[in-house]
């Protein structure tokens, strides 16, 4: 067993109460898009993962069908899967152990837990679980928060809900932007979606970078 | 159902389907290069969109509103390294300021 004031259990803790303290935008934004407090919440326990919460609410809100939005959303979701590739070697569970793993396998998680690696495996993999389950309960509890209050407020412009969710949008992106390439798709990106909104059924704009991002990756390897 | 439903169980069934499968697929199946390439490029582009759709459209219309006030504010917010909680923060103040008093 691992002392409580571990330096693991430290950095978990924080990146949980940290990240999941965003979980108030998100259940602001969710119902200010027109979801149900139930329906909020819903989206925090089952899909958690934030990006795609974020997707599926703005493209439905915004007129988009369901496909489109949980069409964005999955899209969004892949890297929790390329994220279990690399935690499912260091974790070594099976069962419902694996079951609840992958639940819990995110952005803050994997990264919490690789960043474990100089302290050795057990302390990749109490990182992961102390993560996993910390912004899970603080995402969870926040999001909850959020709907209530948003529910509470009435008109979202008013409160600044609806500028709130592109710039969620933004302060989640502008980590990724490492180098030029990152930055030129991000401008291409934001301006073939605003270019195509007047001609393509809502969510298609938003979609249809993904396509563009994939030809960003074909050409970096020539 | 509706829409909203759709979108709630759909997302969830598809995003969690994508976890535990990347816990049960053998490793060199998704560690080539140029699959954690476009990885980490999907969400750049998605999610640029989202930004732009959601400061500049309406339905299916380019609007300029109050709202650019907002991004503005997050952009200020991004380049003084605020943390994510006040960029949000200051971009819906800035919103509500302009949409409640101009």
């Amino acid at each position: 067993m691992s002392r409580v004031a571990s330096p693991t259990f430290r950095d978990s803790l924080s990146v949980s109460f940290t990240v999941g303290a965003y979980g108030v935008a998100f259940g602001a934004a969710a119902v200010a898009n027109g979801f149900s407090v139930l329906q909020s919440c819903l989206l925090s326990l089952l899909t958690f993962s934030g990006a795609s919460q974020f997707a599926v609410i703005g493209v439905i809100g915004a007129g988009g069908g369901a496909l489109s939005g949980i069409a964005t959303a999955s899209l969004l979701g892949i890297r929790n899967g390329l994220y279990g590739v690399l935690m499912a070697p260091i974790l070594k569970v099976r069962g419902l152990k694996r079951v609840i793993a992958a639940q819990i396998t995110i952005d803050e998680s994997t990264g919490v837990s690789l960043s474990q690696e100089a302290r050795g495996e057990s302390a990749m993999r109490e990182g992961f679980w102390l993560t996993g389950f910390g912004v899970f309960i603080f995402w969870n509890l926040f999001t909850l928060a959020g709907a209530l209050g948003a529910e509470a407020m009435g008109d979202p412009s008013a409160w600044g809900l609806d500028a709130a969710v592109p710039a969620a949008f933004l302060g989640l992106v502008w980590p990724r932007l490492k180098n030029s390439t990152d930055k030129s798709l991000a401008l291409t990106a934001a301006a073939f979606a605003i270019a195509t909104t007047p001609f393509l059924p809502a969510g298609l704009p938003i979609i249809g970078t993904a396509v563009i991002a994939v030809i960003a990756g074909l050409r970096i390897t020539k | 159902m509706d829409t909203f439903w759709l979108g709630v169980i759909g997302t969830s069934a598809i995003a969690y389907a994508l976890k535990f499968s990347g816990h049960s697929v053998p490793e060199k199946f998704l560690s080539h290069p140029l699959i954690k390439r476009i990885n980490l490029l999907i969400p750049i582009a998605l999610l640029s969109a989202l930004v732009a759709v959601q400061s500049v459209t309406t339905k299916s219309a380019i609007v300029l509103d109050h709202r650019l006030a907002g991004l503005g504010a997050a952009f200020v917010a991004l380049i003084f390294k605020a943390p994510f909680p006040v960029v949000v923060l200051s971009a819906a103040v800035s919103s509500a300021a302009v949409y409640n008093l101009l």
